[in-house]
């Protein structure tokens, strides 16, 4: 058996009809994982996105009711996006909740996002769980029935779609 | 998180978000997975449904306007059929935001493996083989 690579599948889940969760593993003790997740000069050097993007700025002030900005950088053409928020709560290692938004948002309302960091024989468990906050914000501006299940659209995709061209 | 992808340039969200809300339900999703098979007229579609058929045309509209369906021409029947393209582009979409986070994450990887070989540089079980004399 393959341990690691397993363990190292990023799980997508819908927890429920308003949350999307992401899960992952990884080879090292939950303290620096958390280390990771919440220090700029260690943040800057992961947290990219596609090839091609830098993270000049990742300001983070971590305690409850403190900010952070995270600003992203397409190295060829210069164009630049913005994420800010702050935190709610942190309990070091064990979990994060922030809330979230872009700092040009095409959405009304906040994200809340809970990371937990779940340590086991040192291997550490990284769920991060996005819940909208607003769904009456986020209707307003999707249409009705957006609220209800965005998330759980999801889960269905890619069976509707299998479904599609297995007709066709 | 989910929506980092747009701030990348890498999604229209306009019409991903028609997809999105049309999916959003179960009715809806239901009427496609029926259509998947064929075509079918509107009262062929409304039969399993314990719904009226003026309530079922109301949701073939929101798929009609989102382009995940279309109506035939025939003027009595209108047979509806599936559309798969805003469906394929609405599952790459996912798929792209799952190829961003796992290139988050295999950074991550790298880096962490680089913090623990700076935490404990000189543990001898680590020592290579072909370093040994």
């Amino acid at each position: 058996m393959n341990a690691a690579r397993s363990k190292r599948q990023l799980q997508l889940a819908t927890p429920s009809d308003r949350e999307i969760s992401m899960t992952r593993a990884f080879d090292a003790p939950r303290d620096r994982v958390f280390d990771a997740f919440t220090t700029p000069k260690l943040l800057q050097r992961w947290l990219l996105g596609p090839d091609g993007w830098s993270m000049p700025v990742c300001e983070v002030d971590l305690r409850p009711g403190g900010a952070f900005h995270y600003v992203w950088r397409n190295d060829a053409d210069g164009n630049e996006f913005g994420l800010h928020g702050s935190y709610r709560a942190i309990e070091r290692p064990e979990r994060i909740v922030h809330v979230e938004n872009f700092d040009q948002p095409w959405y009304p309302g906040d994200a809340t996002i809970t990371t937990t960091f779940v340590e086991r024989d040192g291997v550490t468990t990284v769920t991060m769980v996005q819940a909208f906050d607003t769904p009456e914000g986020l209707q307003a501006a999707l249409e009705s029935g957006m609220e209800t299940g965005v998330a759980a659209s999801y889960d269905r995709l890619d069976e509707i779609l299998n479904a599609s061209t297995g007709s066709s | 998180m989910v929506m980092e992808l747009v701030g990348y340039g890498m999604t229209p969200p306009d019409r991903l978000t028609a997809t999105f809300t049309a999916l959003a339900d179960p009715t809806r999703r239901a009427i496609l997975a029926r259509l998947a098979g064929g075509e079918a007229s509107v009262l062929e579609i409304a039969a399993p449904f314990a719904m009226s058929q003026p309530a079922i045309s109301k949701h073939l509209k929101v798929l009609e306007r989102a382009g995940l369906i279309s109506r035939g021409r025939d003027a009595q029947r209108r047979p509806c059929r599936l559309e798969a393209q805003p469906l394929a582009e609405a599952t790459g979409w996912l798929e792209r935001y799952r190829e961003l986070w796992e290139g988050n994450f295999a950074r991550l990887d790298a880096l962490l493996d680089e913090l623990q070989a700076d935490i404990k540089p000189a543990k001898p079980a680590k020592r290579r083989r072909r370093d040994a004399p």
